[in-house]
């Protein structure tokens, strides 16, 4: 059984806008899942939603459900949510600096949940959160416990973030761009320390990114978000060596290739749809170079050939191959 | 409140910054110290009368001189401290507990709770602040513990608007949303996370109401409503000196004076800290 397996969760602002539509994703334990798209494509709304921590008032998830080792997370009381959060799925952030309490050490702050959750005393708390502060490779943690997230550089409080969210011991975590903020170096440290961490505590992580690259170096699926669908899920390699949807070609193909500095970068034309004035049909007909009068109905998900594991929601699927199924 | 501005426009022409902090410390700490040794140092006893010796000038043995009933002003003023520095602390602590604690409240949980006390702090707002103290007083019937009722009645609104004000705020941070994601409680986000971070404006604040309170204590006691004689009480003092003003200036110039220099102290203090904490009142 699956870790996690969120089918047809869908996400709505207002009245009929939705932010997410329809989205199905699985997780096994231990896999690492990128979820790739442009800034508004709805992937960290997803992810939200899987915490039941939608951003402001006014979304709410009106449909599908997300199984966490078999039970709906979205049917429990928000009590028993409490119990979820932090302790089954773990969410690390973006800017790690502002995602840390100012006026706590960040011993305290990683000391506090092994005391909620696991009732630690004052003492054992403490040596757990050493053992953490280790654990994601923060030197002199003996010292560090003492200190305000403000000492910290900025790779170092992202280790710190890193740390208090793997306190409680989830088995899921949700990293929400985790290495946007770093620079390119201390990113590789962060990406590595993910992977070790994943193979050391059998970590499932889903991985928000914009990057492909760095999807592609420590990924094992890749699902593709565009305006609020799935518009491509699978195998990395498959995905990336054989993509199904324009929309995936277009960001495989809009990354920079390293050797030689002639040429210009290549890029989509257009704009990603604003939530407000979601095209009709396929949403990313208006910029696709394939499209045609099928792509007003809106696509469903269909797999590519000789494959049972990648899909993508298009209606011109870009292998010549065609095998229909649901 | 437009006095204590006034002051720190003119302290800041005349106490660079960083120095206003200590000076203000060494102040309040000079009158703590004065209040904790009152009993020992004070050369005779605040209360004792002594007909044969009244309304004698300053001299080597009255450094303060005697009033009416032949008591020592010098003692007196040492021992009022104790009682005034009192009615500074609890008279602050009180509306700082409720008003923080009311604010903190009503800026995270919004809705019903927000609207019910804001509409509860308008109408105290409504009335001037010195007569709704002095009903509650009169009503309560007179004494320091009406006092500090009165106080923490009217006072927490103060309170209540900064801290609901940065509630409002910081309840957007982004750490708020990661101290959700690990589960944590409301209860324990807004008191353990929220609140340490929302309080430096208040505190700031109460070192400046500090001045008001003690100002108020002593025109409460000057109306014969807070502090009753004979206890030693600056504002006591001043009120039963000013029949004699013209005879005998002593008996209500030393407490004033130290009233002034009491006020002042919290003041510099308030000042010092707000430039050292980065915020302004």
């Amino acid at each position: 059984m699956s870790l996690l397996k969120v089918n047809h969760l869908t996400v709505t602002r207002g009245e009929d806008i939705a932010l997410v539509d329809n989205v199905s994703l699985s997780l096994e334990a231990g896999e690492m899942l990128g979820l790739v798209g442009e800034s508004g494509s709805g992937k960290t709304v997803t992810c939200r939603a899987l915490m039941r921590l939608l951003p402001g008032a006014g979304l709410r998830i009106t449909g599908g459900e997300v199984l966490l080792g078999g039970r709906d997370i979205l049917s429990l009381s928000e009590g028993q949510m409490s119990a979820v959060r932090g302790r089954e799925i773990g969410m690390i952030f973006q800017n790690p600096s502002s995602h840390l309490n100012p006026v706590m050490t960040i011993g305290e702050q990683i000391a506090e949940s092994r005391r909620l959750h696991f009732g630690a005393n004052r003492r054992q708390a403490r040596e757990d959160a050493l053992a953490l502060l280790r654990q994601v490779g923060v030197p002199d943690p003996q010292n560090r416990l003492n200190n305000y997230p403000h000492e910290f550089s900025g790779g170092m409080r992202q280790r710190a973030m890193i740390a208090v969210a793997l306190a409680p011991e989830p088995t899921l975590l949700i990293a929400d761009e985790p290495t946007t903020a770093l620079d390119v170096t201390v990113q590789m440290q962060i990406l590595r320390l993910l992977g070790d961490l994943r193979a050391e505590l059998g970590l499932a992580v889903i991985m928000i990114t914009h990057d492909l690259g760095i999807v592609a170096q420590t990924c094992d699926r890749i699902a593709v978000m565009y305006g609020g669908r799935l518009c491509e899920v699978g195998d990395k390699r498959e995905v990336l060596a054989e993509p199904l949807h324009p929309y995936t070609r277009g960001l495989i193909d809009c990354q920079p290739v390293s050797e030689g500095g002639q040429g210009r970068l290549t890029t989509i034309d257009g704009q990603p749809p604003v939530a407000d004035h979601f095209p009709s049909g396929c949403r990313f007909h208006p910029r696709c170079g394939s499209a045609d009068e099928a792509c007003l109905d809106q696509p469903l998900l269909r797999y590519g050939r000789d494959s049972h594991s990648h899909a993508a929601a298009c209606h011109h699927l870009l292998p010549t191959l065609i095998r229909r199924e649901g | 409140m437009k006095m204590t501005a006034t002051f720190s426009r003119l302290r800041q022409r005349i106490i660079p910054r960083q120095q206003a902090l200590y000076a203000g410390l060494a102040i309040v700490g000079l009158w703590l110290l004065v209040a904790c040794l009152a009993p020992w140092v004070a050369p005779f006893d605040p209360i004792a009368q002594d007909v044969s010796s009244s309304l004698l000038s300053p001299s080597g043995a009255h450094p303060f001189g005697t009033d009416n009933f032949g008591r020592d002003v010098f003692s007196r003023v040492l021992w009022g401290a104790r009682v005034d520095l009192q009615i500074c602390i609890l008279g602050v602590l009180f509306p700082f507990m409720l008003g923080t604690t009311l604010g903190a409240l009503s800026g995270y949980s919004g809705g019903v709770v927000d609207t019910l006390v804001m509409r509860v702090i308008d109408i105290v707002l409504a009335f001037p602040f010195l007569v709704l103290m002095l009903a509650i007083i009169a009503i309560l019937g007179p004494g320091l513990s009406s006092f500090y009722i009165a106080m923490a009645m009217v006072g927490w609104v103060s309170y209540a608007r900064l801290v609901r004000a940065q509630v409002l705020i910081l309840k957007q941070r982004d750490f708020i949303l990661a101290a959700r994601s690990l589960g944590y409680g409301h209860l324990r986000i807004l008191f353990r996370h929220l609140l340490p971070n929302a309080l430096t404006g208040a505190i700031v604040f109460s070192m400046s109401d500090c001045v008001m309170v003690l100002l108020n204590g002593a025109s409460v006691s000057y109306l014969g409503l807070g502090v009753q004689p004979p206890t030693a009480e600056w504002g006591v003092m001043v009120a039963e000196g000013q029949s004699f003003i013209t005879t005998a200036w002593w008996i209500t110039t030393f407490p004033g004076i130290a009233i002034v220099l009491l006020a002042m102290g919290f003041s510099l203090l308030a000042d010092g800290l707000g430039d050292k904490l980065g915020e302004r009142v």
